[in-house]
């Protein structure tokens, strides 16, 4: 049984309130896509809408190549777990300028909510996930700045830590599971490249 | 020791990675491609990431070119099905990518469960619309590594080149390890 109280939308408007220049978002597909549009399409979100397990990564390669920028990853649990060792990959580089927020719902939200593994075990025959907490894996990969968020009055905490707090910072915050509406930005992947390079860099 | 006469391929491959400005190199652990990874690891102007899966070479190389940066993928070719879904990704967003790759399972190879990935991997490659080069003699390595570089990040391109068993040495467990 889920007790999350967090919508996501509210919740990602927060986070990306005021974005400017020195903002670089990537978001995983699906939900995360949606919600991060929802905010406001801007030429320094990715949005990805496949590539599933590379929007870690994705960010990494971001951070390292612009340490001067803050690079916020915010995706789902199932896309993280997908490729979740690249999280070791991330406390082995250490960027100090790369946050990451997983919104876990506990469900695969894009296939029909069936149970993702972060899903508590004992939930019913068909409810049922692994009980797996990404926050404790962070930190067993190396992550040491790591942590949970579940309500409402922490999350001018987690707004703060995930725009400022030096990296790399990784937070999980569990979020209501909602029937919302497709925002959805544009779907050409080498126009979404093309513009976030053009508005970073001055060329394409 | 006479290091003026001959100039080793492996360094070949770093001082055209230099000469191209690449700025990130991606590996996993690999005998095949060790020199080349701590001639990388060595230097001041190359980030040098071990993975923990070919997967995360290409969101890596995705986010440096976002940022601006180049990047080279160093793996060997059982790793290369490990990749086939996220290759998609030099397609849909159009990057430069550029990948080596050490053979395994080629004519001469000793151990079996490296022939089904060696066999396919050029396979694999060319159906996700990736460019395959092939070099096998030591000579020819600088050259051909220097054209791959060009077509990915002159041209666009995503590339693979094969630098085959015949190059590095079929490895045999009798005369040497790792």
């Amino acid at each position: 049984m889920s007790t999350a109280t967090l919508q996501r939308r509210p919740l990602v408007r927060k986070i990306l309130a005021g974005a400017d220049d020195n903002l670089l978002v990537i978001a995983g597909l699906g939900s995360s896509n949606w919600d991060i549009t929802e905010a406001g399409d801007r030429p320094l979100n990715m949005p990805l809408w496949g590539g599933m397990g590379s929007t870690v990564p994705m960010g990494l390669g971001l951070a390292l190549a612009q340490p001067t920028k803050r690079v916020l990853v915010i995706t789902g649990d199932a896309d993280l777990m997908m490729v979740v060792s690249a999280l070791a990959t991330v406390a082995a580089q250490q960027p100090d300028n790369l946050a990451i927020c997983v919104l876990d719902n506990e469900k695969f939200g894009e296939t029909g909510n069936q149970a993702s593994h972060t899903s508590p075990r004992n939930n019913g025959p068909t409810n049922s996930g692994a009980g797996t907490d990404l926050a404790m894996i962070a930190q067993g990969c190396g992550i040491a700045d790591t942590g949970t968020v579940r309500k409402e009055s922490e999350v001018a905490g987690l707004v703060n830590d995930l725009r400022k707090k030096k990296g790399p910072v990784f937070r999980l915050v569990k979020v209501m599971v909602e029937k919302l509406e497709f925002v959805m930005p544009p779907q050409d992947g080498a126009h979404l490249k093309d513009r976030f390079r053009q508005a970073l860099l001055g060329r394409a | 020791m006479n290091v003026a006469t001959t100039v080793d391929w492996r360094d070949q491959i770093f001082e055209v990675f230099q000469d191209h400005d690449i700025k990130q190199v991606y590996h996993v652990p690999d005998a095949g491609h060790s020199r080349l990874i701590e001639a990388c690891q060595k230097s001041n102007s190359i980030r040098t990431l071990a993975l923990t899966t070919e997967e995360e070479a290409l969101g890596l190389a995705a986010g440096a070119w976002l940022g601006g940066q180049r990047s080279v993928t160093l793996m060997q070719s059982s790793g290369v099905g490990n990749t086939i879904n996220l290759m998609g990704l030099t397609k849909t967003l159009r990057f430069p990518f550029l990948t080596l790759i050490t053979m395994r399972g080629e004519p001469g190879e000793f151990n079996s469960w490296q022939y089904p990935m060696g066999q396919g991997t050029p396979k694999v490659l060319e159906a996700m619309g990736v460019l395959v080069m092939s070099v096998d003699k030591a000579d020819a390595v600088k050259q051909t590594v220097d054209h791959a570089l060009r077509s990915a990040f002159n041209g666009g391109q995503a590339v693979a080149v094969l630098l085959r068993q015949k190059l590095i040495g079929i490895k045999d467990f009798g005369k040497k390890t790792a």
